[in-house]
């Protein structure tokens, strides 16, 4: 098995505040919600406390996906049930909502045309193109550690061209991720099971 | 009815049903301001432009607006826009929060059977596949205009020439470390810089 040179060993009890300030930067510093703040957590949730796994992370990712709420809230909870049991997951879950409602209710309250000023304007611009940066990057290293097999390829290429493919081309329906993630799960299965049953008649 | 019930009631109702992320809230706030006076549709306009100029979760961002406008349409007081605020974005946070805890709860029971690790397994690769069309639609959007009249105007050359920037920078090994917030304010700083220069012209 390679390891993975990031991972560290998670040592010892996570301090209910750490969980809470780690999430904080996360909600404090991701722009564009969702898959935007995929590289931030794998910043501070497996590279730098090991509180997860990338394999964790990516499966919290699909389940919040499937379930409901907010993808990044879904996924602090998770984290924080995994380190600290209830009372983590509550810091964490806080932590990520806490900058966006001090935010949001400063500017409604002082600056309602926030979103108007023209240096905000310029400023959004240049940081949509460096999310689009830390994705990517993600992306290709989440290609080169987790896929394994053709298969994963695939399996890959498909759920991507599902999804972008009718939006790029402004097609007049949309394949949303939720049915992306139930019909690979079930792949899984039903090749486990046929692997399994090969593996039987052996 | 009180106000604070109405929210309690409406935005745990997005929280239960909403699923797949900020913007699959919308259709059910539209609702909300056809049936109560204080949002409209011309406010969700304004909160979708402040959620999306703002860090943070959009579903959060647009809680926290809805319930802000609620309270202080209502009271005319800022202090009473916070109470409905938090209100809104407990609201909405909770259902998700106890779903999640039980998932978890379940998924720690089952970690170890087959099918799950199966299930799992042809999951990773499709994820790193919706993530790749997350990144793409962020980069095509900013990179390129879809709509333009000549195939050269389709290229965004500053925002092209940014990207191509912050990629190098961001993958030269004695910078890799550096935490994503430090590339964010650069860029937002780069943002700034060109944008006073004349040079976005995709804006």
């Amino acid at each position: 098995m390679e390891t993975i040179e990031h991972e560290v060993p998670n040592t010892g009890k996570t301090s209910l505040w750490k969980l809470f300030s780690a999430f904080m930067r996360i909600g404090a510093f991701t722009f564009g919600g969702g898959y935007a703040m995929l590289p931030m957590l794998e910043r501070e949730c497996v590279e730098k406390s090991g509180w997860v796994t990338h394999d964790e992370l990516l499966d919290y990712f699909a389940i919040g996906q499937c379930t409901p709420g907010v993808i990044a809230v879904n996924t602090a909870t998770f984290v924080g049930k995994k380190e600290r049991g209830f009372f983590g997951a509550l810091a964490a879950t806080v932590g990520v909502v806490l900058p966006s409602f001090v935010i949001i209710c400063v500017l409604t309250a002082l600056l309602a045309n926030f979103a108007e000023l023209t240096p905000v304007k310029y400023a959004l611009h240049g940081i949509r193109v460096a999310v689009g940066v830390l994705i990517l990057n993600t992306v290709i290293k989440l290609v080169k550690e987790k896929i394994k097999d053709a298969a994963g390829y695939v399996l890959c290429i498909a759920a991507f061209l599902l999804v972008a493919l009718p939006q790029t081309l402004g097609l007049p329906f949309r394949v949303s991720p939720v049915f992306v993630v139930i019909g690979a799960a079930l792949i899984g299965v039903v090749r486990g099971l046929i692997a399994r049953r090969g593996g039987g008649d052996k | 009815m009180n106000i604070f019930i109405t929210l309690i009631l409406e935005f745990f109702k997005i929280g239960l049903f909403a699923a797949g992320g900020g913007l699959a809230t919308l259709p059910f706030l539209n609702a909300i301001a056809d049936k109560y006076p204080w949002l409209s549709q011309e406010l969700i306009g304004q909160m979708v432009a402040l959620s999306e100029s703002t860090p943070g979760p959009l579903g959060i961002n647009m809680a926290t607006y809805a319930g802000y406008m609620a309270g202080f349409n209502t009271y005319g007081r800022p202090i009473m826009g916070a109470a409905t605020a938090l209100t809104a974005t407990a609201s909405l946070v909770t259902p998700s929060f106890i779903v999640i805890l039980i998932v978890s709860r379940v998924l720690d029971k089952y970690k170890s059977s087959p099918i799950v690790n199966d299930a799992f397994s042809s999951l990773r690769p499709a994820v790193a596949g919706l993530i790749a069309a997350a990144a793409w639609s962020v980069i095509g959007s900013t990179l390129f205009n879809f709509k333009a009249e000549s195939f050269a105007g389709a290229f965004l050359l500053p925002e092209i020439a940014l990207f191509a920037v912050m990629l190098v920078v961001t993958n030269l090994k004695p910078l890799k470390k550096l935490h994503p917030l430090v590339f964010i304010a650069f860029a937002a700083a780069a943002g700034i810089a060109i944008g006073y220069c004349g040079g976005w012209k995709g804006l």
